[in-house]
């Protein structure tokens, strides 16, 4: 039951989604309007407690992160595999809990490896 | 309890008395679109409030208390003033990427907001994969918040958006495995028919042990979802500033602050549906007097209650817990809140296989 009855869903999203940019580009236009300017060198620095930045700062930054990103890869997906799965549990009964018992089961055995070869740890 | 419905679709009749089809379709979005924009902002003033008010409780203090009766006019002073700051611009910042940040955090957040059923007939998208849309959309704010570390050529905003961005997709995973459970219990992901199936009573009682965990481990993952209470370390302020925001000045900042508590009643509202019933009212079965009394209290009234009681929930975390480092936080996730949440899920596909639910 939408609220409205006869907009499609993707119509409707797509109007969230610009209501959404709307909201931000109507604020930054009043506040552009109204909000004082002036410039100075030392404001457009980064603020970084007053000392001058050194080196670049978009720089390659801790391996650390990274691992866990591919790890998130993993189990996203397999939460995206999961999802068709738990829509039909209840029809399947007993035979779908064995099936995914064998997904899970592989699953996990990987995120023991992870857990054994240190992958978990944050160093 | 009374159907929106029937006024909506009422507006709909008159509306197409008059005009083409296409007229009333737009006619109809700029509705919707300047009822999300009114809800946004209300919802997140309210927060600001609501959040300030309970800290200071927490804290024995008294909270805004000069503007307005009870410093219920503080909030829009404050609004007022984040408009007139002046919007500082950096030297060497990515323009671009800068810019775009704020668009993405705030899209995605009113786009959740749109997905959310409010009451009965009163939701805006209504997808039949609704629940896996929302996961979806959320993890699209991410992005904005590391690119916002990213562009601001910051050493602390880039630190505060990795430990963000490491932190919000650890815990998506334990969020959308406690969703997944209740999907197992329900056999939908429809948000409409999730809210009709707890007509007799909410999952939360009717999913037995496995329910009861799942919303432990929902509340758990929602609120280092949304950077709040012992999660915070991406804004720990005596470590990084203001984390990934730093470099924002004016509404610019405005714009992550005020996603941030929408997320807060975006993750609140999500466990109010899943867990407690959306908007239906507490039925007992059996109890048809009781039933019929709950009835008569507003649909939207249910729906906002709850949502307030698990937001209040998460901001007493805040208040409770010291803030975790971030190894802790990630050991937590990864050691404890996947396996548990794993083997929650393979006992609530057992309860279901074996009939043992309600």
């Amino acid at each position: 039951m939408n609220l409205l009855l006869e907009i499609s869903n993707n119509t409707l999203a797509v109007t969230a989604a610009l209501t959404g940019m709307g909201l931000v580009f109507a604020a930054l236009l009043i506040a552009k309007l109204i909000s004082p300017k002036s410039y100075s060198v030392k404001k457009a620095e980064p603020y970084e407690c007053g000392i001058p930045t050194r080196g670049e700062s978009m720089i390659q930054f801790k391996a650390g992160y990274y691992i866990f990103a591919i790890l998130f890869l993993i189990f996203d997906v397999e939460t995206v595999f999961l999802y068709p799965w738990a829509v039909v549990m209840r029809g399947l009964g007993p035979s779908g809990l064995l099936c995914i018992g064998i997904f899970m089961f592989v699953l996990i055995m990987g995120l023991a490896y992870a857990w054994r070869k240190g992958a978990l740890k944050w160093k | 309890m009374f159907n929106f419905g029937i006024w909506t679709s009422e507006f709909n009749n008159f509306l197409m008395g008059f005009m083409p089809e296409w007229a009333t379709v737009l006619v109809e979005c700029v509705i919707i679109a300047l009822l999300v924009l009114l809800t946004y902002t209300v919802l997140a003033l309210f927060y600001i409030l609501y959040e300030r008010k309970l800290c200071a409780w927490f804290q024995c203090r008294l909270g805004p208390m000069r503007v307005g009766k009870w410093g219920v006019m503080q909030v829009f002073a404050d609004m007022i003033k984040i408009l007139v700051k002046e919007l500082i611009s950096l030297k060497d910042t990515d323009r671009l990427l800068f810019k775009l940040a704020p668009y993405i955090v705030i899209t995605s957040s009113v786009v959740m907001l749109a997905c959310l059923p409010w009451g009965r007939g009163l939701q805006i998208i209504d997808y039949n994969i609704g629940i896996f849309f929302i996961l979806a959309v959320s993890s699209v704010g991410v992005l904005g918040i590391l690119l916002a570390g990213w562009a601001s050529n910051n050493k602390y905003t880039l630190i505060g958006a990795m430990r963000s961005g490491a932190q919000m997709i650890s815990y998506e995973i334990s969020l959308g495995l406690a969703l997944i459970t209740i999907v197992v219990l329900s056999g939908t992901m429809n948000i409409n028919e999730l809210v009709w199936q707890q007509e007799s009573a909410w999952f939360i009682f009717r999913g037995h042990i496995p329910a009861i965990i799942a919303f432990l481990i929902y509340i758990v993952a929602a609120t280092a979802e949304t950077n709040r209470g012992p999660f915070d370390l991406p804004e720990a302020e005596h470590e990084l500033t203001a984390g990934y925001h730093t470099e924002y000045s004016g509404i610019h900042f405005g714009f992550f602050y005020l996603a941030e508590y929408l997320n807060l009643f975006i993750v609140s509202g999500i466990a109010s549906l899943m867990f407690l019933g959306g908007w239906m009212p507490l039925h007992i079965p059996g109890w048809e007097g009781f039933n019929q009394v709950m009835d008569y209290i507003p649909s939207v009234v249910w729906f906002l209650l709850k949502s307030f009681f698990i937001s209040y929930v998460i901001i007493w975390f805040k208040w409770t817990f010291p803030r975790v480092r971030i190894d802790q936080m990630l050991s937590f996730e990864w050691k404890y809140l996947m396996p548990l949440s794993l083997a929650n899920l393979i006992l609530m596909a057992v309860f279901v296989a074996f009939g043992w639910h309600f």
